[in-house]
């Protein structure tokens, strides 16, 4: 990784790394990316988390299921954990909570393979400075 | 794939499932099938909507009408006109307590968006050890605004102009402290961050460092251009390892960016952080204490001034503040002063993050704009207490706050509000209790707390928190007098007024506001004998209910102390004298002949 010396350096990557994600939300190929968000803050770990996000990443990679796996911070759902936000390609993320390896199978074959929404969604119930 | 063109989404939260959910999913479901329509209309449960007072909640989309106190006999009239016509189904409509209007699209209506996430803007968003989310979402651009377009006093100001106080318990204005750093004289100063946080139920600052650790490293390095310093410290517990472990690959990415070390983009700036573990003192949250603890000395407080800002760690000027407040300054450089002190009521600007807990449906972390009141942060966003047991206070502020009844449930939170209520803002906990727990008992639970954690260095901490502990404990086994609540309250201002430093200051503060808000749980403990919300074991009476009574001997027998006599087949005897209260006949008897009074 080379160096951010200036403003428009920092200014340069903002742009590419945005365009990047806009590029894996957009995408209209057929076997476009899904994207899975697993909140892994202590409170999330210490309901398992840890096995559900592996369970994700083995599991879709099984099925070979374009997908990125990554971890995010607390929700503010704790007393729902683990939760998981599961983005298709051109719909809006929806939150699952309670996200463990049944509820996580679940997730794969019902939503993520299907479309279909299942149980256990947790509605968003905040704005950010980003909305 | 199938192609459902309608969702329709139930709550199946606690509050929603005990006002009938589940019926009514079923009895939509059987209306969807009757009409023809289950092949392009799915019925979902979800979690919490957080709206509980108008369960159960009912959300269609993609239209997002949004139904509120939907019984299960309403189910026919939304499928036949709603799912079937696409008419709205008007009388269930969520009417806006203000206007009196109906308004069909959640997104208008602003019970649903009470939350405004401004410190947490990124938990749970990006990955937090991947700098380049950090990046995408203007990360470092404020910082890139201040070095480049800023003087530091133009940056200083604009944080006096934002309103920002300290989020870590007192509500020092952020760049009042900053602008006094900045004026002291010195070769060297330092930025600190206290993530020491210590309040039993909080974990604001925790999930912040866990969840968006470069926010605060990026308004560290502000902090450090605004006051003159080169060299920043994170003083953070070591019982918080993810926190630690998230926070050190943020540094090592930032460092690897260039945006931490010597000549930060090409401007001259020289910053880095290092960070210094604590072992989990809760004194060490007092700026003096943490001071002393990052310099390998005892976590003992001094007696300011000097306050640290003149003379800190090691001697230097030392600018402390809390993680959340830090979490806040990139969003004020970004959008500026004005949009900052738009949020908020008058001497309380932007918004406070709380981690809810206790009996509350939704244990979790919020963020709500000051001057939500506490009805909205408990029924609307933490939805409602749990079991459908009756709210009777909300402890905020830790060990150091008080606890606030209903009366003030419609208070709006903010600091002043807050500490003209008894209690204080401090670092953000809020434990919600119910009917079942007795107020006396919890003040000598943070009591206990204290004598734990009181370094010992004043005496009226030191003895005196122990010796009001004594009270409470007299109290809560049967042996208070009336006297005793005076002695309380005296004691109690003696230790505010004579204490070193401000746990010792604070730290009767759950008495006082006990006794000012519940004195009838108190007088009932020491003049009936009696607690009432019978949580207090050594004033519970265990007696035999003559009429139920079969007289089968179980109790008889299995009394470790022989405190119960009776013939067979006879009514028993529990002589109170000699019982200890330890439950066995009351957890053995087959005919519920033993009741607890």
């Amino acid at each position: 990784m080379t160096k951010i010396k200036t403003l428009d350096d920092l200014r340069r990557i903002k742009n590419e790394v945005q365009s990047k994600i806009k590029l894996r939300e957009n995408s209209s190929s057929p076997e476009h990316l899904v994207q899975v968000k697993i909140g892994m803050a202590t409170c999330g770990i210490a309901s398992g988390a840890r096995e559900t996000m592996k369970y994700f990443i083995d599991e879709l990679e099984l099925q070979a299921i374009d997908a990125v796996v990554t971890q995010t911070g607390c929700m503010g759902f704790c007393y729902a954990e683990p939760t998981v936000e599961v983005t298709l390609p051109g719909k809006d993320p929806v939150v699952f909570g309670f996200v463990g390896k049944d509820k996580a199978r679940e997730i794969i074959d019902v939503y993520i393979k299907r479309g279909e929404l299942v149980d256990g969604i947790i509605p968003l119930s905040f704005k950010t400075i980003h909305d | 794939m199938t192609d459902y063109k309608i969702h329709v989404l139930i709550c199946g939260g606690t509050g929603c499932k005990s006002a009938d959910s589940d019926e009514l999913k079923k009895s939509l479901k059987q209306w969807i099938d009757e009409v023809g329509l289950e092949d392009d209309v799915q019925v979902v449960l979800t979690g919490c909507f957080g709206f509980c007072e108008k369960g159960p909640i009912v959300k269609v989309l993609p239209d997002n009408t949004f139904y509120v106190s939907v019984t299960p006999s309403d189910a026919e009239e939304i499928v036949k006109e709603h799912l079937l016509k696409g008419r709205v189904v008007q009388r269930l409509l969520y009417r806006d307590p203000n206007t009196h209007q109906q308004i069909s699209d959640s997104k208008g209506m602003d019970f649903y968006k009470k939350q405004m996430r401004i410190a947490l803007r990124n938990c749970g968003f990006i990955n937090p050890e991947n700098i380049q989310e950090y990046i995408s979402r203007d990360g470092y651009m404020a910082l890139g605004k201040c070095l480049t377009e800023l003087t530091p006093e133009d940056t200083i100001q604009e944080i006096k102009d934002s309103g920002l106080r300290g989020r870590g318990g007192g509500g020092f204005p952020t760049g009042l402290k900053w602008e006094i750093t900045r004026k002291s004289e010195a070769d060297q100063k330092y930025v600190v961050c206290n993530a020491d946080e210590g309040d039993p139920g909080a974990f604001m600052d925790r999930s912040i460092l866990e969840g968006d650790p470069h926010s605060v490293i990026e308004a560290m390095s502000i902090c450090g251009y605004c006051i003159g310093a080169s060299k920043g410290l994170v003083y953070i517990r070591a019982e918080y390892p993810l926190a630690i472990e998230r926070l050190k690959i943020a540094l090592d990415q930032a460092r690897e960016y260039g945006l931490l070390g010597e000549d930060i983009l090409g401007t001259g700036f020289d910053f880095d952080i290092d960070i210094r573990l604590g072992a989990g003192a809760f004194v060490c949250g007092e700026e003096t204490a943490l001071i002393h603890s990052m310099e390998g000395k005892r976590g003992e407080p001094t007696f300011k001034p000097p306050f640290p800002s003149v003379s800190g760690f090691l001697g230097k000027p030392t600018n402390v503040n809390n993680v959340e407040t830090f979490a806040n300054i990139p969003v004020i450089i970004n959008k500026g002063a004005s949009w900052f002190n738009k949020i908020g009521t008058e001497n309380s600007k932007g918004t406070k993050v709380f981690a809810l807990a206790g009996k509350i449906n939704n244990v979790g972390l919020i963020e709500v704009p000051m001057g939500t009141t506490l009805r909205e942060v408990i029924y609307d966003i933490g939805g409602g207490i749990k079991d459908g047991k009756e709210f009777k206070s909300v402890q905020t502020g830790g060990p150091s706050g008080g606890c606030l009844t209903k009366n003030f449930l419609d208070t709006p939170i903010d600091y002043d509000n807050l500490l003209k209520a008894g209690s204080m803002m401090g670092s953000g906990g809020m434990i919600v209790m119910d009917e079942d727990d007795c107020m006396v008992a919890i003040a000598r639970f943070y009591l206990e707390f204290i004598l734990e954690e009181s370094c010992g260095k004043c005496s009226p901490c030191r003895i005196g928190n122990k010796r009001l502990f004594e009270i409470l404990d007299k109290i809560t086994s049967g042996k208070g007098e009336e006297k005793d609540i005076e002695r309380l309250i005296l004691l109690s201002n003696v230790i505010k007024d004579t204490s070193l430093c401000g746990l010792g200051q604070t730290s009767p503060n759950p008495v006082l506001s006990t006794i000012l808000n519940f004195r009838d749980e108190y007088l009932a403990h020491v003049n009936e004998k009696k607690c009432p919300s019978g949580q207090c074991k050594s004033l519970l009476k265990y007696e035999i209910i003559e009429d139920l009574c079969t007289g089968c001997t179980l109790c008889f027998r299995n009394c470790p102390v022989g405190a119960i006599t009776g013939e067979r087949r006879q009514p028993h005897y529990i002589d109170q004298s000699l019982c200890i209260k330890c439950g066995v006949c009351y957890e053995k008897c087959k005919f519920n002949a033993i009741k607890l009074t």
